[in-house]
C-alpha cells in the first residue's frame, strides 16, 4: 500500500523537481532584475523599479543589446534569403552536386561552435578583414544559413508541385509564380526558420567572440562584466526577452488555434 | 511567338513527330496526332502509355525531345507554358490554397490583365453552381466541389485548347457519372476544343467525340467510339475498349468478301475481308462477348455462322438483366459469352458441355493476337 502511493506520487514529485531546475535560474534572473544593487548584483539589496525604467544606465548594455538586434536582423535576413534560395533549388532542381550540397549543408550544425568560430578569425586575419560588426554578422550568416535550408526544404518538399504549374499554366510568368505562389505557400516555414535565426544569433557567444574584435553583443557584454558583477539592467533585458517570447509564442498559438477551430466550423 | 488570345471556338491542335525520352526509356515515340477545332477528344490508356506526358508537352510543361506542336496552324513548340492559350484541369486539381475559390478562378485573368476579370470569374464560378463558396478557402470544399472550381478556373480564360489530366479520377463512381454529364455539358455550352486523357475506357466512350488508344508510348488506334468498339484493329484495342474473345490463327484462304482463318482444333473460322485489318499469315479472330450465342451440346456449322464447340461452362454469374458465361475451350483458351436472359433463366449449368456461334459480320480480324503486356512499374 505504502508502495503504490509512493510509485503514484513519484511521477509527480519528478515533474516538479524538473521543472524547478529549469525554471530557477530564469526565475533568479528575473527577481534580480528588481535588485536595488549598487556595484555588483548577487546579494539582494531591497526592490527597485529603477532598472526597469532607467535600463540604459549602465554602461555598455544598451549598446550591446542594440549590437546585438542588429546582427540578429541582418544575418537572419541573409540567411533567410538565401538558405530559401538554397532549399528550393536543392528540392526543385536536378544539379550537378545536388547531393554534396545537401550534405555540406549540415557541416556548420555538426562542427563544435570553438573550431568554427576560431576558424572563421583566422580566415578574417589572413584576409586582413578588420574584426567587428560585419565579421560577426558574416559568421552568423553562415551558422544560420544551415539551419534555414533543413527547415525551408521540408516545407518546399511538402509543397505539390502542380500548384505551382497551375501557376504557370495560368499565364502567371516565373516571377509571377513565385511571388504569388510558392512565396505565400512557403511563409509558415521561411517564418519558422527566420525565428530560429534570430534566436541562434542573438543566443550566440562562442563564434562572435571569436570574430566581434571590440564589438560588444549582449552574450559578450555579460560574459565580459561578470568579472566584476552583471549589473542588474543585463537582467532587465534578459527578462523582457523571455516575457516578450513567451507571450509571443503564446498569441501564435492562440490564434491558429481559433483559425483551426473556424476552419473545422465552416467546412 | 504564339500571343495569347481570348477564343471563342476552340482551335485545332496538330502533334507531329512528337517524341519524349526520359533517362532510360521512351515515354512518347513519333506521335502524329490532329484535334479538330471544337471537339471532345480523348486520349485513353493504361497508366505509364504515355498519354500524361503528352498532355504535359501540349501545355508547356514538358519540353518534347523531337517533333512540333502546332496550334490553330502556329508553332507552340518552344513557347513557354504561360504563353500558351491552353489551360490545364490538374489531376490533383492543384488549387491554390492560400487564395479564396473566387481568386483562384481569377488568377489567370488578371495575369493577362483583363478587365472585366470579376464578372468572368464569377460568371464561371456561376457555370459550375458555386457562386455561393466564392469567398471559402479550397480546404473548406468537398472533393467534387474542388473539381468543379479546378474545372472553372480554367474554362474562364476561354483557352483555345482545355486539356484534362483524369480530372475525375479521384471522385466517387457517382460524382464521377454526375461530373461526365456535366462536364459534356459545359464543352457544348462553351464550345472549347477538349483534350481529355483518362485509363476509363467507359469514361472515354460516353464523352468523347475521337478516342484514341494509346500504348507504350503510340497511338494504337484513333476514331469515333462506336466504330473503335465495333471494329478494334489490334488485340490492346479489342481487351482496353471492352471486353473480346481472341481467337489466334492463320488465315488459310480468302476471297473477295472473307476471309478463312484456321485456329487449333480443326476449326475453321470466317471473318469478312472489310472487317479485318490483317488478310493473311497471322490473323486473329475477335468477337464480343454479348455478340455470342450458346448452345448445349454442338451445332452444325453455316456458312455465315462461326460455331466452335466442345468448351465446358467453368463460371456462371446471374446479374439479373444477363448472365454472363466463362467456358473453358482447351488449347483455344478461356471464352466469355454475355446472354441477355430474355425467355428465362440461364439455359446452360456449370459443367456443361457446349457450343458458342457468331455471326461471321460480327466478328472482326486483328492483325496481332494477344495484347501487349502493360508493365505498371513503367509508371510515371
Amino acid at each position: 500500500m505504502k508502495g503504490s502511493i509512493f510509485g503514484r506520487a513519484l511521477l509527480p514529485i519528478y515533474t516538479i523537481l524538473a521543472l524547478l531546475f529549469l525554471l530557477i535560474p530564469i526565475v533568479y534572473t528575473f527577481i534580480f532584475s528588481f535588485n536595488d544593487a549598487f556595484k555588483t548584483n548577487i546579494q539582494w539589496q531591497g526592490f527597485t523599479w529603477h532598472n526597469w525604467t532607467n535600463v540604459c544606465d549602465a554602461q555598455g548594455v544598451c549598446e550591446a543589446f542594440g549590437n546585438s538586434i542588429i546582427v540578429g536582423v541582418v544575418a537572419t535576413l541573409a540567411a533567410t534569403a538565401l538558405g530559401t534560395a538554397l532549399a528550393i533549388a536543392l528540392v526543385r532542381y536536378k544539379f550537378r552536386g545536388r547531393n554534396i550540397v545537401s550534405l555540406l549543408i549540415f557541416l556548420p550544425m555538426a562542427t563544435p561552435e570553438v573550431v568554427l568560430g576560431a576558424g572563421l578569425a583566422a580566415q578574417f586575419f589572413s584576409l586582413g578583414t578588420p574584426k567587428g560588426m560585419l565579421t560577426v554578422i558574416i559568421a552568423h550568416t553562415l551558422f544560420c544559413l544551415s539551419f534555414v535550408v533543413v527547415t525551408v526544404k521540408a516545407r518546399v518538399a511538402s509543397l505539390d508541385a502542380s500548384i505551382e504549374e497551375a501557376g504557370r499554366d495560368l499565364y502567371a510568368s516565373p516571377g509571377q509564380v513565385f511571388w504569388r505562389i510558392t512565396f505565400p505557400l512557403l511563409i509558415p516555414g521561411i517564418a519558422a526558420a527566420a525565428l530560429l535565426s534570430f534566436a541562434l544569433s542573438f543566443d550566440d557567444f562562442i563564434i562572435t567572440y571569436f570574430n566581434s574584435g571590440s564589438m560588444q553583443t549582449f552574450p559578450t557584454f555579460i560574459y565580459i562584466s561578470a568579472v566584476r558583477g552583471v549589473p542588474p539592467e543585463a537582467n532587465v533585458i534578459a527578462s523582457a526577452v523571455f516575457v516578450l517570447a513567451i507571450v509571443g509564442v503564446t498569441i501564435s498559438q492562440v490564434v491558429s488555434s481559433v483559425r483551426r477551430r473556424r476552419l473545422a466550423a465552416s467546412r | 511567338m504564339a500571343e495569347v488570345s481570348l477564343s471563342s471556338s476552340g482551335t485545332e491542335l496538330t502533334l507531329q513527330g512528337i517524341r519524349k525520352e526520359f533517362p532510360g526509356f521512351v515515354a512518347v515515340d513519333n506521335l502524329d496526332l490532329t484535334i479538330r477545332a471544337g471537339e471532345f477528344f480523348a486520349l485513353l490508356g493504361p497508366s505509364g502509355c504515355g498519354k500524361t506526358t503528352t498532355l504535359r508537352m501540349i501545355a508547356g510543361l514538358e519540353d518534347p525531345s523531337a517533333g512540333k506542336i502546332l496550334l490553330g496552324g502556329v508553332d507552340i513548340t518552344d513557347t513557354k507554358a504561360y504563353k500558351r492559350p491552353v489551360n490545364t484541369v490538374f489531376q490533383s486539381y492543384a488549387l491554390f490554397p492560400h487564395l479564396t475559390i473566387f481568386e483562384n478562378v481569377a488568377f489567370g485573368l488578371r495575369r493577362r490583365k483583363v478587365s472585366n476579370a470579376k464578372e468572368l470569374a464569377l460568371a464561371a464560378l456561376d457555370l459550375v453552381q458555386l457562386a455561393h463558396v466564392a469567398d471559402r478557402r479550397p480546404a473548406q470544399l468537398s472533393g467534387g466541389q474542388q473539381q468543379r472550381v479546378a474545372l472553372a478556373r480554367a474554362i474562364v480564360n476561354r483557352p483555345a485548347l482545355l486539356l484534362l489530366d483524369e480530372p475525375l479520377g479521384a471522385l466517387d463512381l457517382k460524382l464521377r457519372r454526375e461530373m461526365q454529364v456535366e462536364l459534356k455539358k459545359i464543352q457544348a455550352d462553351v464550345g472549347l476544343t477538349f483534350l481529355h486523357v483518362t485509363h476509363d475506357q467507359e469514361e472515354a466512350m460516353t464523352m468523347a467525340d475521337t478516342v484514341a488508344v494509346m500504348n507504350n508510348g503510340h497511338i494504337e488506334q484513333m476514331g469515333a467510339p462506336e466504330s473503335m468498339y465495333d471494329l478494334p484493329e489490334t488485340a490492346f484495342v479489342a481487351d482496353f475498349l471492352g471486353q473480346s474473345n481472341v481467337f489466334r490463327g492463320m488465315a488459310s484462304s480468302a476471297n473477295a468478301s472473307t476471309i478463312e482463318v484456321a485456329i487449333p482444333g480443326g476449326t475453321t473460322l470466317r471473318v469478312p475481308v472489310a472487317r479485318a485489318s490483317a488478310h493473311s499469315g497471322d490473323v486473329s479472330v475477335g468477337v464480343r462477348p454479348e455478340k455470342m450465342s450458346i448452345h448445349a451440346g454442338a451445332v452444325a456449322p453455316q456458312t455465315d455462322t462461326n460455331v466452335i464447340s466442345g468448351g465446358r461452362v467453368t463460371d456462371v454469374s446471374f446479374t439479373g438483366v444477363s448472365s454472363q458465361y466463362s467456358i473453358d475451350f482447351g488449347p483455344l483458351g478461356n471464352v466469355v459469352v454475355f446472354e441477355q436472359n430474355l425467355k428465362a433463366l440461364p439455359t446452360v449449368d456449370l459443367g456443361d458441355v457446349v457450343s458458342v456461334s457468331w455471326k461471321v459480320e460480327r466478328g472482326f480480324g486483328l492483325r496481332d493476337h494477344r495484347a501487349a503486356v502493360i508493365d505498371e512499374a513503367s509508371e510515371l
